[in-house]
């Protein structure tokens, strides 16, 4: 009996957890995926008429600019936030005497729920109450910085709130990355005499690959499910000009009363999430394997 | 003496049908939680009470009653919807034909609604015949409003038609006033429109495109004009107008600003709190050309069980439309009674105005519902169309492309 029960219990104590997680996950993408394929308007129809939902999807040019802009969105997003925290993380790792509360500020920003962020920046970028009007107080009249209200430039604008918010966070996981490389190398390397530059794009950096590879991962499903931010920021706007696909969905379901549509959007969104998060678990379990 | 006899009289019915029935219940899903709307509310509570019923008050906040409808999708998906929900247009029809309203014809015939109400409004409240949903007031969206004093500085009149108002509006926007308050919200830029191809289409062209959705008219050169037209509207609007509050731009004509605003008549509201006089401190008037779009909230009425709920639910229907509740609700909210017989002795001149207009172009066949305001089209529908307008007003897109996204979106969702 007590052997059954070693043998079994981390079995009984995981079920519910997977059960629930088969339901509400796997479940309810199933049922996604199946309303994407009929005709559902205000509720839920079950009769499926094939891929028409994804033909009108594709069809519509608000999923293109939201499409557009989800790659405009997570590339610079990415990118800027991975390089602005490498860097932020380098500078802090010089061994300076403040590391602890500049550590600290840098990744107080994480702590702001994005509603926050966003109609913070919101306030900030206003062309007529924040920092354009200020600088043009200070007397430089012709400055304009109103890409906030400009449809061509607007997504620029979620860029940067959303940079802010999570540079210090990626910041953070690369101090770690770079305090775990053997200090051993490190010195060894700076007895020979090789100048620090050389130091980090040599040895650290190369040797903190999977830190690249979480970060990478982590700021893309955040870039990927992206919402509040730009409803707080923009609300979509001007016009659409800056809709991702997660306020698309939004709107399809529960303003327009169009759940067969906004069903198909979130098919295709998991299609992306997908396309990013197979190759990395391929890649994690085949190195488990060796 | 009589009096107290009839008194007499209805108080044993009363007592008799209390004893013979539960008391009346109704629970009420609504997203009227704000100042002026949630005292309009509570008016109703009050009144049903009175009458001897239990109102179970439902309010979900948030999202211009997009909550409200998804609180309103679970319950009738567990089957227990509420008595009444706060629903307004074609989006009546849309939950008849999922077969979960229920038939209130009973009390409609009894009240008399088909003779006191406008029949394009009565027949907002129909599924297929029979009486469903109960009529609240009714909100013109076709409105300009104005500051007075910035008009007179400028010697400019009230605008009756477009060309006069691009004419005006240059003038102002010369003098270094904002001719035109405006929020960048995608159905503030749909309410624009709208009153554009109203204006400049006529009332014919406005059902044909717009409420039948005629892929013609749609096409049409007239609707090319109204998207020139939106173009001239997006030049008069002040340079930071994107994702402004509607109150906030009516507060920009309150001082002075911003010389016009195009608004329903919730607007009104705003102006009166501001202690502000119609005629006086501010002008309204119909925007150019003819017709009138109504934007009626109303109450539909969802199947329930019991004798209890069924009393509540007729009891509701009857006070949503009986004069008084009508009064004094629509005196709160800005908007005027949807009967034409309700005395309008303590409204403003605005409200007279509407009235009128309202009862004249319900004669010339010239009353239409508002896209723009949800009662003209189904969400999908409307929505597709208000996409192209503030894709437009938003861009620097051509009227011709416009035109053709408009032709192509709407067909997408036919």
């Amino acid at each position: 009996m007590t052997l059954w029960l070693e043998r079994h219990v981390p079995k009984l104590v995981l079920a519910p957890t997977f059960i629930a997680i088969l339901l509400f996950v796997y479940g309810f993408i199933a049922w996604t995926g199946w309303i994407s394929l009929t005709k559902s308007r205000l509720m839920p129809k079950y009769d499926i008429e094939g891929f028409q939902q994804y033909d009108r999807l594709f069809a519509a040019p608000r999923w293109d600019v939201a499409m557009n802009n989800l790659y405009i969105f997570g590339a610079l997003f990415i990118v800027i936030s991975m390089v602005l925290g490498l860097l932020l993380a380098i500078l802090l790792d010089q061994k300076i005497r403040t590391e602890g509360v500049l550590r600290t500020i840098y990744l107080y920003p994480m702590a702001l729920s994005m509603i926050v962020t966003g109609t913070a920046w919101k306030w900030i970028l206003n062309p007529g109450l924040g920092l354009e009007k200020v600088v043009q107080g200070w007397g430089f009249e012709n400055f304009t910085f109103d890409w906030l209200v400009n449809p061509d430039y607007a997504i620029y604008t979620i860029v940067i709130a959303a940079v802010w918010q999570a540079s210090g966070f990626v910041m953070a996981l690369f101090l770690a990355g770079l305090r775990s490389v053997d200090t051993e190398i490190i010195k060894a390397a700076q007895v020979d005499g090789i100048p620090t530059t050389r130091i980090y794009t040599a040895i650290i950096i190369p040797s903190m690959a999977p830190i690249f590879l979480s970060a990478f991962i982590v700021l893309s499903h955040l870039a990927i499910k992206s919402f509040d931010l730009v409803i707080a920021m923009t609300n979509g706007g001007p016009g659409y000009a800056t809709d991702l696909p997660a306020t698309y969905m939004y709107a399809m379901a529960f303003s327009r009363g169009d759940l067969g549509q906004a069903a198909s959007s979130a098919m295709i969104m998991m299609l992306v999430v997908f396309t990013i998060v197979v190759p990395y678990l391929y890649s994690e379990l085949r190195t488990r394997n060796d | 003496m009589k009096f107290t006899v009839f008194a007499a009289a209805t108080a044993a019915l009363c007592a008799l049908a209390t004893t013979s029935v539960a008391e009346p219940q109704a629970e009420v899903l609504h997203w009227w939680t704000s100042g002026g709307e949630a005292k309009s509310v509570a008016v109703l509570q009050q009144e049903f009470k009175d009458n001897g019923g239990t109102w179970t008050d439902m309010p979900v906040a948030g999202g211009g009653g997009d909550a409200a409808m998804t609180a309103l999708r679970a319950r009738v998906l567990s089957g227990n919807a509420p008595a009444a929900v706060q629903l307004k247009g074609p989006a009546i029809q849309e939950w008849y034909e999922e077969g979960v309203l229920s038939d209130i014809s009973a009390v409609a015939e009894e009240n008399g609604w088909a003779d006191v109400l406008p029949a394009a409004i009565a027949e907002h409240m129909k599924c297929e015949g029979t009486w469903c949903a109960a009529p609240v007031n009714v909100h013109r969206v076709d409105w300009i409003w104005a500051n007075a004093q910035v008009l007179a500085d400028n010697g400019i009149e009230m605008p009756t038609t477009w060309e006069e108002f691009n004419a005006a509006a240059d003038k102002l926007q010369a003098a270094g006033i904002t001719p035109l308050a405006h929020g960048g919200q995608a159905w503030q830029d749909a309410t624009v429109f709208e009153t554009v191809v109203l204006g400049l289409g006529g009332p014919e062209f406005f059902h044909k495109a717009l409420v039948e959705l005629d892929p013609e008219a749609l096409g049409s050169d007239t609707m090319k004009a109204s998207f020139d037209q939106m173009r001239k509207m997006r030049g008069y609007v002040d340079q930071n107008f994107s994702g402004r509050d509607w109150n906030l731009a009516t507060a920009m004509v309150m001082n002075g600003e911003a010389a016009f605003q195009i608004m329903g008549d919730w607007a009104k509201g705003e102006f009166l709190a501001a202690g502000k006089t119609p005629g006086k401190d501010f002008l309204c008037a119909s925007t150019p050309g003819e017709g009138y779009l109504y934007n009626v909230d109303s109450f539909a009425m969802f199947d329930v069980d019991g004798a209890d709920k069924e009393e509540g639910q007729a009891l509701l229907a009857k006070l949503i439309v009986g004069p008084s509740f009508q009064k004094v609700f629509n005196l709160n909210k800005g908007s005027i009674p949807v009967r034409t017989d309700v005395s309008l002795d303590e409204f403003d001149m605005c409200a007279h105005t509407s009235s009128e207009e309202m009862a004249a172009s319900s004669e010339s066949g010239s009353l239409l519902p508002s896209y723009a305001h949800g009662m003209a089209l189904r969400g999908a529908q409307s929505g597709a169309i208000t996409d192209v307008v503030t894709a437009h007003f938003n861009s620097d897109m051509s009227s011709d492309d416009a035109v053709e996204m408009l032709v192509n979106a709407v067909a997408a969702v036919q």
